[in-house]
């Protein structure tokens, strides 16, 4: 079988470098181009070491792409937007990383983004790309937009609670735990090491931008409201979300249990962990390192109808690289765990 | 044979020669049943020990 011919824009950063490492080992794939302004002639490895001898790809520069099968596009926010003519041209089948076409409504994105969207007309173009919600959209689309990070952990653990219309559709809270490479690769003063490290940093208390990707894929019935609070933690990669929710019902846990198997069952990157003994009951970002899984868990409040839905992932793989490959795989017609199957470490 | 859990309602496949009063886990949520009847196909959970985690 002919490889799909790819390239990466923006592939320096971290997660363009964990797309790389992932489509290197894709039997059905050929990277062909990845760029880089600031690196451009230069070895990948220089910039991601851990492909050394895996690659000698050298970095391109975005004028020199040429066209190919599929781009990854992995660049700043605000940027895909303003260049997604020329990347058009370039493959008939984009998968943008950025949050550039995650809303649909234009309105939402200045809202959230502070600015006019330059594309507006394309905003519908994009599926929505966390391939749980979307398989069946995925599978002929052309253009597939990366949720964020954040908001696939919120989506996946809420997500079937709220289709079966079973929440106070304005109560939820979520606390998301994240770790530091989801700030990218670029130093500020907050990411020195002695400020970064040991960190309980409440960096994002209200108005994260993903709150507005939350509201729009879990808004079944009438638009929701949700409740969105960040905090960096002294881990590299990983989030833990832990979402409280109240139930309309005052439902069992078998109950809840039931409605996680109906929708999840059957999906080979979501686990329910939830046990009553041992170390690990509740999911744990650790354990997902490299992984494309997003564990979910839940303990219902028995003094209340607080339901607490705790989720985690590898930012960088379920909330990156990994998701945008699921969506590829499923957009081309591949096995969609085609090169995600490693299934983390442990101890770690 | 089909029992099911009962702590998250998973539906749990009894082995041939499966007796009264045997442990077995759930293979969804973890949980240690005992084998309270065979007919009905009845699961408790099994008692178990509570963990102080000291926090």
């Amino acid at each position: 079988m002919e490889k799909l011919k790819v390239s990466i824009v923006g592939a320096s950063g971290y997660t363009g470098g964990e797309l790389l490492r992932l489509l290197l080992f894709h039997p059905n794939v050929e990277v062909k181009q990845v760029t880089s302004e600031s690196f451009t002639g230069k070895f990948v490895y220089k910039v991601h070491p851990n492909l050394r001898k895996v690659t000698q790809l050298k970095f391109s520069s975005v004028n020199e792409l040429e066209e190919c099968d599929v781009l990854f596009l992995c660049l700043p926010h605000n940027s895909s937007q303003n260049k997604i003519d020329g990347f058009m041209k370039l493959a008939p089948k984009i998968i943008d990383l950025s949050a550039d076409f995650r809303l649909k409504d234009s309105q939402e994105y200045k809202k959230w983004y502070g600015h006019d969207h330059s594309r507006p007309d394309l905003l519908g173009k994009f599926v929505y790309g966390i391939p749980e919600i979307h398989r069946e959209e995925m599978k002929n689309a052309n253009y597939i937009s990366s949720a964020g990070c954040n908001a696939t952990a919120s989506i996946l653990g809420l997500y079937p609670l709220y289709k079966e219309g079973l929440v106070e559709e304005d109560r939820t809270v979520i606390e998301v735990k994240v770790g530091s490479s989801e700030g990218g690769n670029k130093v500020n003063e907050g990411s020195h090491h002695p400020e970064r490290s040991n960190v309980v940093r409440s960096y994002m208390p209200t108005r994260h931008r993903h709150t507005a990707e939350i509201i729009q894929e879990l808004s079944f019935r009438e638009k929701i409201n949700i409740h969105f609070s960040a905090t960096a933690i002294d881990l590299v990669r990983g989030l833990l979300a832990t979402c409280h929710l109240f139930l309309k019902e005052n439902l069992e846990e078998k109950d809840i249990w039931k409605i996680y198997r109906k929708y999840y069952s059957d999906e080979p990157f979501i686990r329910i962990v939830k046990e009553s003994e041992g170390i690990f009951r509740y999911p744990e970002p650790k354990l997902l390192a490299g992984t494309n899984y997003c564990d979910i868990g839940f303990k219902k409040d028995e003094l209340s109808n607080r339901l607490v839905v705790i989720s985690a992932i590898d930012n960088l793989m379920k909330g990156a690289a990994g998701q945008a490959l699921q969506a590829f795989n499923i957009m081309n017609g591949f096995d969609e765990k085609t090169g995600l199957e490693f299934p983390g470490l442990h101890p770690i | 044979m089909k029992a099911e859990c009962p702590v998250c309602g998973g539906e749990i496949e009894l082995a041939e020669g499966t007796v009264e009063g045997e442990l077995l886990e759930c293979p969804d949520c973890g949980t240690e049943l005992e084998v309270a009847s065979l007919n009905p196909p009845k699961l408790n959970e099994a008692p178990q020990e509570e963990e102080d985690w000291g926090e």
